[in-house]
């Protein structure tokens, strides 16, 4: 699905992702992290629970978490995709993910990503951010970005690798 | 009052290295003025018809001295050496350079000032009422609550992208004069009967296009619960609030439509599911929080004072002064003063850098060091000796500060309107200016006595006018400016939204309108003691509109 190329960004740094987000009605790849919709997901738990694969979920800016409670564990990473930097529900999807549905695995953050938002992204709970915007990915690598500390978060040389 | 920590300090800096670089960005061309602008607006820059405009948050409404002086020096530096004090207890510069911004911003942080979140769709600076800690009739101090909010607020990781923006307000007395019914969250700290503190939680109130009186969500939320419970609020909204039309994206629509029990049932599971990490507000940390706003060291007084009444049988100016501006203070012999940003024929809520400075000189001597921003557009000198009324009546007169219009005809609340504001259909500044010429005599006006009178220059409602007693609002008519007035709008504990009266009227005739409608409530009035208010709620719009339409 991603037409552009994305990288992905956890722990303080640039790592590799075999990561491939399927269609719906796609077949699944064997060897690689098959990302679903939450559609498919409901639509073929049984199946797809019983897959030996590594399975990712992809929400959508305007999906709920509806259907998924104790579904998580199932997952290797769950993705929140923001349509656009300036529709922050994934935040508020990413709070009630940790802590009304107890979800401990990765939460990457996909779609809009840009600098000027990371931060947020990393307090808010996700740990891993898919990064297609070019500049982000260059302040990254040149340690350009700035963080703001905030109370009761991590120390401000923390955050941008507070992840693993 | 309230002193940053390190960890405030840091923040604000690096906030202003980041805007920095920000700037950089944009001005050497990497970032398009698209880029920029949700980057400026979180740094409240706004863009208005002429220049630059810079919003400066002032939290709570509450200044020192020694801010306010750094506030007259980046006005005589960086902007025209005046200020303007706005109706959400900020100060906006109107004509700074944006290469200085970054300068002005590492200027502030030396007082310990910012003008983070004063736009964008994140949660705004906090207000409160402008007597808080002084005022005789409140209950409890809400300034502690305006802060623990304020810190909870900064840089909200999750609440920094809302559907739109959101305002929270509170107070500690029952009268309500930070008008927290037209808040997205308006909050009222008081005591049940056991003594114990908590709040009463309104939420969906609002102003704009949609005006909306907020409901109840809890009549007493334990103090504990503060963050958690507004915390649980604002993640319904930022889920479910809408998205499709910026019209209807405030939280007020979404009130509006889902209907209150469907509102207070999603806020309440999700303030049930919160996690106990960060539930309770311990009280420790209230404690901690309410000692930064522990009471001045008032001398024990005399409730009156022979040396403040003995210059007023000599003084009709200071007499006129202290009956109107000077109101009822907790502790016995001193008062909280109003200082009216409204001269006669002046613009509304506009300070030059010299009053400012004289200002800050008054409240160092006179006031604790202590200054407030009210949303009336004036200054407040919260904690002052009824001795020394008679020196600091003097001191305001020779700034030209003394008009003694607190809650009068003149004491106008107006929004830049079409002098500054993108976004006006009409003017407001000339609208103000010339009612208040109009009824400049003093006699006059404290015979017409308590008369809120609000003008917006579009119905974005930045000066109120739909809780104004009497208010005028600009509409483009075929490229004419016109004013439409609604009547009987209130913004305290009596919260209402104003009725249209009738058809509008043009520029030159929209002052004789109020004064009409000023004669015919002066001829239908029971006693001097019933109010515009009380006399247009107990007649309503009819006597009005036969004056005003008479001839029509
Ligand atoms: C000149 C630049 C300004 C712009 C572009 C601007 C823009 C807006 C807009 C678009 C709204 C409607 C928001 C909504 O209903 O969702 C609004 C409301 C408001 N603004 Fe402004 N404004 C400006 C100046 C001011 C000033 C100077 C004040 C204070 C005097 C102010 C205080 C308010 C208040 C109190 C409201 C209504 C409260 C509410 O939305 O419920 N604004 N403004
Ligand atoms: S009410 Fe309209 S004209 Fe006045 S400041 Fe607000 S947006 Fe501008």
């Amino acid at each position: 699905m991603p037409t552009l190329e994305t990288e992905l960004y956890r722990g303080g740094r640039f790592v590799a992702d075999d990561a491939v987000y399927v269609a719906d009605g796609d077949a699944l790849p064997a060897n690689a992290l098959a990302i679903v919709s939450k559609k498919r997901y409901l639509a073929e738990r049984i199946a797809l629970d019983a897959r030996a694969g590594r399975l990712g979920l992809v929400l959508e800016t305007a999906d709920t978490l509806d259907g998924l409670e104790g579904a998580l564990d199932r997952f290797a990473t769950v993705v929140l995709r923001f349509a656009r930097y300036a529709d922050g529900r994934p935040y508020s999807l990413a709070h009630r993910l940790r802590h009304r549905l107890g979800y401990r695995g990765e939460l990457r953050a996909a779609g809009d990503v840009l600098q000027d938002q990371i931060v947020f992204m990393l307090r808010g709970g996700f740990d891993a951010l898919e990064i297609a915007h070019a500049g982000t990915r260059a302040a990254l690598r040149a340690n350009r970005i700035v963080v703001v500390p905030t109370r009761g978060s991590a120390p401000a040389a923390q955050i941008l690798d507070a992840a693993e | 009052m309230y002193r940053y920590d390190q960890f405030d300090r840091s923040f604000v800096a690096a906030r202003v290295a980041e805007f920095r670089d920000q700037v950089a960005r944009r001005l050497s061309g990497e970032l398009t003025e698209d880029q920029f602008k949700p980057l400026r607006l979180m740094n409240g820059v706004y863009l208005q018809l002429h220049a630059y405009m810079l919003r400066i948050a002032i939290p709570y409404g509450v200044l020192s001295s020694r801010q306010l002086r750094k506030l007259a020096h980046i006005g005589r530096v960086y902007d025209r050496s005046s200020g303007h004090f706005t109706t959400r207890q900020n100060l906006q510069f109107n004509w700074v350079r944006l290469a200085d911004i970054p300068d002005i911003l590492a200027e502030l942080a030396e007082v310990e000032m910012h003008a983070i979140q004063t736009s964008g769709n994140c949660i705004r600076n906090v207000t409160a009422d402008h007597f808080a800690g002084a005022a005789a009739d409140e209950t409890v101090d809400p300034r502690p609550y305006a802060e623990l909010l304020r810190q909870w607020s900064s840089l909200h990781p999750e609440f920094t992208f809302l559907p739109r923006k959101f305002k929270l307000a509170v107070t500690g007395a029952a009268v309500d004069r930070a008008a927290i019914q037209v808040h997205d969250i308006g909050l009222e700290v008081k005591r049940n009967e056991r003594g114990e503190i908590g709040f009463a939680v309104y939420v969906g109130g609002g102003q704009g296009r949609t005006p909306m009186i907020a409901k109840k969500l809890r009549d007493f939320l334990p103090e504990r619960d503060l963050l958690a419970y507004c915390e649980a609020i604002l993640r319904v909204y930022n889920l479910e609030g809408r998205r499709d039309n910026k019209y209807k994206a405030r939280i007020k629509i979404l009130v509006h439509e889902k209907g209150l029990e469907e509102i207070a049932a999603s806020v309440e599971a999700e303030f049930a599911a919160q996690p106990v990490a960060t539930a309770a507000l311990g009280e420790a940390e209230i404690a901690r929080i309410a000692a930064y706003f522990a009471p001045p060291r008032f001398a024990a007084l005399p409730a009156r004072s022979a040396v403040l009444e003995d210059a007023q049988t000599e003084d009709a100016a200071l007499c006129r002064f202290v009956s109107r501006n000077v109101s009822a203070h907790k502790a016995p012999g001193y008062g909280v003063v109003t200082v009216s940003l409204k001269p006669i024929g002046g613009i509304p809520g506009d300070a030059t850098s010299d009053q400012m400075d004289a200002l800050a000189d008054i409240a160092e001597r006179w006031s604790f060091d202590e200054l407030r921003v009210s949303h009336a557009q004036n200054i407040v000198l919260p904690h002052v000796r009824l001795d020394d009324l008679p020196q600091v009546h003097a001191a305001l007169a020779a700034a030209g500060l003394a008009t003694p219009n607190d809650g009068l005809v003149t004491d106008i609340i107006a929004c830049p309107g079409l002098d500054y504001c993108a976004l006006a259909n009409a003017r407001s500044i000339p609208v103000a200016q010339e009612i208040s010429q109009r009824f400049a005599d003093l006699d006059r006006q404290n015979a017409i006595g308590e008369l809120k009178l609000k003008i917006s220059g579009c119905i974005n409602a930045c000066g109120h006018h739909h809780v104004g007693h009497i208010g005028i609002l600009g509409v483009d008519r075929q490229g004419e400016e016109f004013y439409q007035i609604t009547l009987g709008g209130a913004e305290g504990a009596d919260c209402a939204i104003g009725e249209l009266v009738g058809p509008g009227f043009a520029a030159d005739k929209i002052t004789d309108a109020v004064e009409t409608l000023v004669e015919t409530y002066l001829k239908l009035r029971r006693d001097p003691g019933e109010r515009f208010l009380d006399a247009y709620r107990r007649v309503g719009l009819g006597p009005f509109q036969e004056a005003l339409y008479a001839d029509a």
